[in-house]
């Protein structure tokens, strides 16, 4: 095979040449160079970022250890941590899984194997891909408005509940677009096949059209997620501390999840605008711990990230051959 | 079965293509569960319309009482967005999330449309393999992430001793932090856009003896016009509501005078949002400087939608074309 390649190759470059008068076709060239430099750009963006990131966060790893993940929110840089912030996005997290998760698949289901097009489905379809491009502070004004007044009852104010459940809502539009994209791609044949046994139309779609389409969700949820663990807009609304926060001890789960709350990302805009004075006996910033608190984020988020890449990827290849 | 029936002629009844009732009901539950699914989607679309244009109501009435609708609109000597003063400037806040939007868009549009070009026309499928989750994994680094770095690389290592601006921070810098955040959201619908043109265009193209950047110059891009126009406006209204990025780098805390410098600190909307909920720990309701944050948030959501429901419209265009 690498031998027909390098014949139809160079087979390809003496018609070229030919055609060319044997002449580069330097202008060409100078233009995919260019196009390659804007995709560098953008690369080199990142690697500068993420290199300029993980060196000033290193000293704080050394210095500080695990100590810093495992301290709290404190006004000296020797003793700041970010424990709370871990703590209040993964209950984040998990509202999101357990919210929008059910909510978005069902809804991506109904649209592509449900409905039929008439004028309201045609508006709930116009309405997520909108609600997809609210801005994530307008969220924060209905979480704020919503869960923080009118549920107060229930969520406790200012508290994570508010804050996960405002973010399920952020995230959903992208769960329900990226599952009705993956239900879409599941060929007709396997739903024929389960009508034509005798299957109604939601066990065609348990036994059949989500197994295959499972991937696919599994792998916008992930994306998903990962948004919500990087939002900060909407919980500044929403209230999130980010200064000090005393967690007092032996509170129970329920008091915990309706107490104040913060987490990573309003950590970081937090410690963003702290002054920058070296603590006594660290001799770190608030701008190292920030670097260190980024890692912390960019590890949960890239993770996740990562994850759903490679697995949209291998489930290509497998689908391909 | 009928009774008229003899037992010994087997015939289908009605009542043998029923099917089993227990899962008829079955199928009927989870039809109603998965629309209600969907339908909650409007709910959350209702809920949001519902807060936002309530609150922006009490604000403009209660402005209306007090000091009168004027303030939206500082006539005075030296205008700008002053909340605590009762001076509301609309036109400050919107002016510095124009000017972050335009920078951004001047930076993410040929960043991005290069490198959607240069996926879908020119790298092949080893090179795209690694590329392409590269440029997932810039889009998937958190916006406050590139506010920090906006504030503490971009800002005084760059901008500043380019433009020679006055201090770190600034719409500029604001502008072209946002620009690189969305430069992969506009690389990936421009790519769709241009992967979606028929590759039969290109080899008459290439037939006809066309260079290979002629080809992609003269007929993939203009083909695929429609999708990168909508790449451009949803670029644009991602960068007007970008918070975290404006509210760390734009330079100016709660309040600002009207700038038309783009050099300048200023106040862009989401970043005047963000320091309104966050300055003031009072309760929420007090004083109409809390609640211009509502009005804020509407007019945003106005902006945005427009050019989302916009960006909707070219798309259904593509969609129909090919």
């Amino acid at each position: 095979m690498a031998v027909t390649s390098s014949i139809r190759e160079s087979s390809a470059s003496v018609v070229r040449a030919s055609l060319t008068g044997g002449k580069r076709d330097v202008k060409g060239m100078v233009f995919a160079t260019m196009l390659l430099l804007c995709l560098l750009t953008a690369m080199f963006t990142l690697t500068v970022l993420l290199w300029d990131v993980i060196a000033q966060a290193i000293p704080v790893f050394q210095k500080r250890g695990t100590g810093f993940l495992t301290s709290e929110l404190a006004s000296s840089p020797d003793k700041a941590g970010v424990s709370q912030g871990i703590w209040g996005s993964l209950v984040i997290a998990a509202f999101v899984v357990i919210i929008a998760f059910p909510v978005g698949i069902a809804a991506g289901v109904y649209l592509e194997e449900y409905a039929k097009p008439t004028k309201l489905t045609a508006f709930i379809q116009l309405n997520i891909r909108n609600l997809a491009g609210v801005p994530s502070v307008v969220f924060g004004i209905l979480g704020l408005v919503v869960f923080v007044q009118a549920f107060e009852p229930i969520t406790g104010g200012r508290s994570v509940i508010a804050a996960g459940v405002t973010l399920a809502l952020l995230v959903l539009p992208i769960i329900i677009i990226t599952t009705a994209e993956s239900i879409r791609a599941v060929p007709n044949g396997l739903r024929e096949a389960g009508f034509g046994v005798g299957g109604t139309r939601w066990e065609t779609t348990r036994d059949h059209v989500l197994p295959y389409a499972a991937p696919g969700i599994l792998t916008g949820t992930m994306l998903a997620v990962a948004r919500a663990l990087g939002e900060a807009a909407p919980l500044l609304l929403i209230g999130a501390i980010t200064g000090r926060l005393a967690s007092p001890p032996g509170q129970t789960l329920l008091e915990q999840l309706q107490g104040k709350f913060t987490a990573m990302p309003i950590i970081i805009f937090g410690w963003a605008n702290e002054v920058n004075k070296p603590g006594k006996v660290t001799g770190l910033t608030f701008e190292d711990l920030n670097s260190a608190a980024i890692v912390v984020l960019l590890v949960m988020v890239l993770v996740l990230n990562a994850a759903a890449i490679l697995l949209r990827n291998r489930f290509e290849k497998r689908r391909q051959s | 079965m009928q009774p008229s029936l003899s037992p010994r002629s087997p015939m289908l009844t009605v009542g043998d293509f029923r099917g089993n009732p227990r899962r008829m009901r079955r199928e009927r539950t989870m039809r109603v569960l998965l629309f209600g699914a969907a339908a909650t989607s409007i709910v959350v679309s209702a809920l949001i319309i519902g807060t936002l244009f309530t609150e922006a109501w009490q604000f403009l009435r209660e402005l209306s009482d007090t000091i009168g609708l004027g303030a939206l609109i500082d006539s005075g000597e030296a205008p700008g967005w002053y909340p605590r003063q009762g001076r509301f400037d609309i036109p400050t806040i919107v002016i510095g999330t124009l000017i972050v939007s335009m920078v951004s868009v001047a930076v993410s549009a040929p960043l991005g449309l290069g490198a959607a070009v240069y996926l879908s026309e020119y790298a092949g499928p080893r090179a795209r393999k690694w590329l392409k989750p590269m440029l997932e994994v810039l889009a998937g680094i958190p916006s406050v992430v590139f506010g920090f770095f906006a504030l503490r690389v971009l800002g005084p290592d760059l901008i500043q001793p380019l433009f020679g601006t006055t201090q770190p921070t600034s719409l500029l810098v604001t502008g072209v932090a946002i620009g690189i955040l969305v430069t992969p959201l506009m690389a990936s619908i421009s790519e769709d856009a241009l992967s979606s043109v028929p590759s039969l265009l290109r080899e008459a193209s290439v037939g006809l003896g066309a260079r290979k950047s002629t080809t992609t110059l003269k007929v993939v891009l203009p083909a695929a016009v429609s999708g990168i126009v909508a790449a451009l406006i949803i670029s644009v209204s991602r960068a007007i509501g970008e918070t975290m990025v404006a509210a760390l780098a734009s330079g100016r805390l709660g309040s600002a005078p009207r700038e038309l410098d783009p050099r300048e600190p200023g106040l862009p909307m989401t970043s005047a949002m963000a320091q309104l909920a966050q300055g003031s720990d009072q309760l929420v309701g007090i004083g109409p400087a809390f609640q211009s944050l509502f009005f804020v948030g509407a007019v945003l959501f106005v902006m945005t939608l427009a050019l989302n429901i916009l960006a909707d419209r070219v798309v259904a265009r593509v969609r129909n074309k090919y």
